[in-house]
């Protein structure tokens, strides 16, 4: 498959498809549990060295959402990570900056300063993230600061308590609503896939957000224990196939939480590039969103330019 | 071809036997005895009989002569009541092979008349008929346990569930077997372990008491054995054993009666063009009734594999 | 074969195309936005030869020593990847065979038949143990003999291989819970003849229930994949099996007919073609001798417009390509309801054009080399078969190494039942894909062979699973999964596929006698 490097990418909006539709198509495959977990496990067992490997360490650098989501959080904190961002690795000047950085509504002026120019993206968590348990109009309104304050992405989570009762359009409105709210920001619809109960409804979930109009569908909170996982993320690789095939629209993917070593990064590249394809190894339709990977990719960098195993006390803690 | 010696008629009053009337100066209505295929009781398609005589050489009855074509024929019955009866539920199949032994406790005097007509002591007549009444019923009741004994849950070292249970093999060829004693109870003890897991069979008769069998056919008629899931053949084991071991259709071969070495040999040579699942020639002794081995033989294990997941 | 054999031994051979460190290259001067020049294709990752210290020639392993074979004749075994030679391997002769069969016959009477089953479980403990201990070993070899993708051999073959042996040690003594109500003995010697697909694998099938059973061994290896059998023989050497116990004879099919044939052999085990088991079926009428026949298979495997559809793909791709499809309950037939049928071949062309076909050696290989060039060209035969009766064929793009028997995974659809390539088993990478519109038609038409090894269904709905579980004619059905193997799993076929069962309690039965208490 031929990487299409400067095709521009149509930009999805909310479908006009009635919820019970979208919720066909979604059933329209099942998941066996068993075999998608085989299938994810068996990414792992691909060896990837020397050049792929330097490209898809570079490509977990260039794709990563450097997040931190703290109630501890300062603008001093968010200067420093926004810093980082830029240049991953001060020696040296051949790391690319990451993708974007994550971070809460309040936090989105400090980081839009601190990234001026930098051509990394402000993403902010909203909609009551992380639970989602707010009225929707606070939830509206979340957004609307937001993006009024910069944000060139909005992290929202959808409502699983609808979900799980089986209402599924009220999810699907709320996607459609914020969505419109989001205006040019790009949304990111984060299915906090660990409360859902099986891969069946993450299909669902995946759905019914990509038809509503999300740009990215994300798997996880990172709030909670479960996030991420190879199965959960190929699942929802999947629903973006199969959505694509639909409308020719392709929908980015973030795999969120408990990515932390730049060999699960690696694999969850190799199942990338197995189920989408390098069409889809960029940042415009994938992130990695994490905050302890970036250090481990970067002492993976140098150990592959020096030869010899580095440590912790080379990078920066920010 | 060899056939069975005859001598002319010498009414015996005395006698029970089938062809004969035991009311004194009662002119009896003999009985004709045909091949039972299909649930019918047809003649040999092939219009031949040999004479059958009693133990002292008299004449008993015209037996059918089956042919290849009457093989053939029997095969096709069994094939098309096979599906019916392995679909059959196993407590159903048990009920019937109970009837079976039912109706032949019923016909007791008949059979044990029949046999002392052809060679056995009363008493042994009397224990033949109630062996295999016996045999009839120990596998009326293991229809729906057998397969507990030998399927099984496996414990695989991966998230499946995973079991095994057996299945009919399919049609089944028997020859039943020839040795004096075991006419009736030889034949509940190949066929009983045959169709209790749901084959279905085609059976050569004894040449020494093929009588004994359409005897018997008469019971499976009255009982509630769907047609076809036993046929009977009289005639030659060397005539009708050929064909039946090429006939590609047929799954599985018990060469129990088969009491020439050269024969039984070839039969099975001849059977591996389908990979016939073959049983050897063997003797026959009271303890081997009852064999776990005689039913397992005549299936076929299947194992089956799902994965565990929500 | 007339290849020669090589001076330097092949694992050097093998180690020294493995290619030197790349040196890093110029990271991307952008920053972001563009992905950059595509670097993401999987660099050879060459599994290592260095492990294995092959012997220039290989004698029989005969009574618990090497000996030489009386004909003095000698095969090479060639590594269908490289064609490079691997060693020598000697052609038993039937008087070997019958020394084979007398040495197992002593061992039977005067030694293993008497030891307690306790005792025959622990020499199988060892020789699990032993296989797990030298697991890389016996992948590397596998591969290299056999062409499978290192993947497999390590993944699959050598860990089976070794569970299976676990497992029946386990069994060793506990007969009698095994046949409750029934007394058992043992057969005395069983003449085994395995095939070239899961050399390791299959030997572990055949030797771990004879000797758990009590029985004793005389295993004749296939003629492309003898080694990974003459490398276990150190293995027995390490367990310290007493001589005799298991004997391999090397040869060709001279060498198993003598084997199967032998009037001292009790018990006959092979897995192979049904062409050749019919022979042996026919060898052994009117003898004594039990037989247990793993033979060949043309499996459907049934795809429902309600099933799982990318692991229904996965389980396809797994039933056919695993292994080069050299597998005798390899899924050959797919059958795709109507319905879901553009939905279903897209995704599986798709997924083929991920499938890696290469150096068997190499880690991110998929699919490897195709075993011989006899097995290549009759793969080739049938293909062509197939496209002169007018099946579409279609192969991913892909590039096939220049050296070495490969063929590209191939589909043919718009099959019909009549084409040779539904009916004959190929035993190669290539599916025949038919469709269906009713369960009751999938049955009818996966039904219509000879054959009955294996099975597929794939659907969401439970009951639809066990009523066409039920009604396929097949000794193994996966459903919602495919070729998938334990040695707690019996396998075996119906009809043409063979008779007797391998695993499970029920594998134990073909190796020993069994009667009322």
């Amino acid at each position: 498959m031929a990487l299409a490097e400067s095709q521009s990418l149509r930009r999805n909006e909310p479908t006009d498809m009635t919820v019970g539709a979208v919720v066909d198509a979604a059933h329209s495959v099942r998941i066996d549990q068993v075999g998608v977990e085989e299938r994810a496990a068996s990414f792992t067992k691909r060896s990837i060295k020397t050049d792929a490997k330097l490209w898809g360490l570079d490509l977990a650098i260039r794709t990563m959402d450097l997040t931190t989501l703290e109630g501890s959080d300062t603008p001093g904190k968010v200067r420093a990570l926004s810093a980082k961002a830029i240049h991953p690795d001060p020696t040296n000047p051949d790391i690319p900056s990451v993708a974007a950085i994550c971070v809460y509504p309040n936090q989105v002026p400090v980081a839009k300063r601190a990234l001026e120019g930098s051509g990394v993206h402000v993403a902010s968590v909203a909609t009551g993230f992380p639970s989602g348990q707010v009225p929707f109009s606070a939830k509206l309104d979340d957004v609307r600061a937001a993006v009024d304050a910069g944000a060139d992405e909005i992290d929202m989570v959808i409502d699983r308590g609808a979900f799980l009762r089986g209402d599924f359009a009220t999810v699907y409105e709320e996607v459609k609503r914020i969505r419109e709210a989001c205006g040019d920001a790009h949304l990111k619809v984060i299915l906090e896939t660990g409360e859902l109960g099986s891969y069946d409804d993450v299909r669902t979930a995946s759905w019914i957000s990509m038809a509503a109009g999300a740009d990215f569908i994300k798997t996880s909170t990172g709030k909670i224990g479960v996030a991420a996982t190879m199965p959960v993320t190929l699942v929802m690789l999947d629903a973006i196939r199969d959505y694509w095939e639909l409308t020719g629209i392709k929908i980015g993917m973030k795999p969120a939480g408990g990515i932390r070593t730049s060999k699960q990064a690696l694999h969850y590249l190799v199942m990338l590039n197995e189920t989408l394809g390098l069409e889809w190894m960029r940042p415009e339709l994938w992130r990695f969103g994490a905050s302890s990977l970036l250090n481990d990719v970067l002492m993976q960098l140098r150990t592959q330019a020096t030869g010899a195993y580095s440590g912790p006390d080379y990078f920066t803690i920010d | 071809m060899a056939t069975a010696p005859t001598k002319k008629t010498a009414a015996k009053p005395t006698t029970k036997a089938a062809t004969k009337s035991a009311a004194a100066g009662r002119l009896g209505v003999p009985k004709t005895y045909k091949l039972y295929l299909g649930g019918k009781f047809p003649r040999s398609e092939s219009g031949r009989s040999f004479a059958f005589a009693d133990a002292n050489g008299e004449f008993l009855a015209n037996v059918s002569q089956a042919s290849r074509k009457d093989a053939r024929d029997s095969v096709q019955a069994a094939r098309k009541a096979q599906g019916g009866w392995a679909k059959a539920t196993a407590y159903n199949r048990g009920q019937v092979l109970y009837r079976i032994a039912e109706v032949l406790d019923g016909r007791r005097d008949q059979f044990v008349a029949e046999l002392v007509a052809t060679g056995s002591t009363a008493r042994a007549a009397e224990a033949e008929v109630e062996a295999a009444i016996a045999t009839w019923i120990f596998h009326a009741g293991f229809a729906d346990k057998y397969s507990q004994v030998i399927g099984s849950t496996n414990p695989v070292a991966a998230p499946y569930f995973n079991f095994s249970l057996p299945e009919a093999t399919g049609v089944v060829a028997l020859v039943a077997p020839q040795q004096a004693g075991w006419s009736l109870r030889g034949i509940a003890a190949v066929v009983a372990p045959a169709i209790v897991s749901g084959n279905t069979v085609v059976l050569v008769a004894s040449e020494l008491n093929p009588l004994t069998a359409i005897s018997f056919a008469e019971v499976l008629a009255t009982s509630d054995v769907p047609g076809g899931v036993v046929n009977i053949l009289t005639g030659f084991v060397e005539e009708l054993a050929p064909g039946l071991a090429a006939h590609m259709d047929v799954n599985a071969i018990d060469l129990a009666g088969v009491e020439d070495t050269t024969l039984a040999r070839d039969l099975e040579a001849t059977g591996a063009e389908n990979l016939k699942r073959v049983t050897r020639p063997r003797t026959f002794a009271p303890r081997h009734v009852g064999e776990l081995n005689e039913i397992v033989r005549f299936t076929e294990l299947k194992t089956v594999w799902h994965p565990i997941g929500v | 074969m007339a290849t020669k054999p090589s001076s330097t031994s092949a694992a050097a051979q093998a180690a020294a195309t493995q290619p030197a460190a790349t040196k890093r290259p110029a990271p991307p001067k952008t920053t972001r936005g563009k992905a950059g020049p595509n670097r993401w294709d999987y660099a050879p990752a060459l599994e290592s030869t260095k492990i294995l210290q092959l012997k220039d020639r290989y004698e029989l392993f005969i009574d618990g020593a090497w000996v030489k074979p009386t004909s003095k004749q000698y095969f090479q075994t060639v590594s269908p990847s490289t064609l490079k030679p691997l060693a020598e391997v000697a052609q038993g002769s039937a008087k070997d065979v019958d020394k084979a069969v007398a040495a197992a016959r002593r061992a039977f009477e005067n030694d293993w038949s008497k030891r307690s089953g306790a005792e025959r479980g622990r020499f199988l403990f060892r020789i699990a143990r032993i296989l797990q201990q030298r697991a890389r070993e016996f992948a590397v070899l596998e591969s290299l003999d056999g062409g499978k993708p290192i993947k497999e051999s390590r993944d699959v073959d050598v860990p089976l291989a070794a569970a299976h042996f676990f497992y029946y040690a386990g069994w060793a003594d506990k007969l009698e819970y095994a046949f409750p109500g029934q007394k058992v003995r043992p057969l005395g010697v069983a003449g085994q003849v395995i095939p070239w697909n899961f050399p390791l694998m299959m030997l572990a099938w055949k030797v771990a229930p004879a000797l758990a059973a009590g029985n004793t061994v005389v295993l004749k290896p296939a003629e492309t994949t003898p080694l990974t059998a003459l490398l276990f023989c150190e293995v027995l050497e390490q367990a310290g099996l007493p001589a005799g116990v298991v004997n391999i004879v090397t040869g060709d099919g001279t060498t198993g007919a003598a084997v199967v044939g032998h009037p001292d052999v009790d018990k006959v085990a092979f897995t192979g073609s049904t062409a050749v088991g019919k022979q042996i079926a026919r060898a052994v009428a009117g003898t004594d001798k039990k037989v247990t026949l793993e033979l060949g298979g043309k499996a459907a495997n049934i795809v429902f417009d309600d099933a799982p559809l990318d692991q229904a793909v996965e389980g396809i791709v797994n039933g056919i390509y695993f292994n080069q499809g050299h597998v005798c309950c390899a899924g050959s037939r797919l059958f795709v309801q109507e319905s879901a049928y553009d939905a279903v071949i897209s995704k599986l062309k798709r997924r083929m054009e991920t499938l890696r076909i290469g150096d068997p050696l190499d880690k991110n290989t998929d699919v490897g080399a195709i075993n011989s060039k006899a097995q290549l060209e009759r793969i080739t035969t049938l293909v062509n078969a197939g496209v002169e009766e007018g099946a579409e064929i279609w192969q991913p793009a892909c590039d096939l190494p220049k050296k070495g028997y490969f063929f590209r995974p191939t589909i043919f659809t718009g099959v019909s039942q009549s084409h040779r390539i539904a009916q004959e088993e190929i035993f190669g990478p290539v599916l025949s894909v038919l469709t269906f519109r009713t369960p009751a038609e999938a049955i009818e038409k996966a039904n219509n062979t000879p054959y009955g090894l294996s099975a597929g269904v794939w659907t969401d709905k439970g009951s639809r699973i066990l009523s066409m579980v039920s009604k396929l004619k097949a000794g193994v059905v996966w459903a919602n999964t495919f070729n998938r193997f334990d040695p707690a799993s019996p396998f075996g076929g119906y009809q043409e596929s063979g008779y007797g069962r391998e695993g499970g309690l029920q594998g134990l039965a073909p190796y020993l006698h069994i009667e009322k208490a």
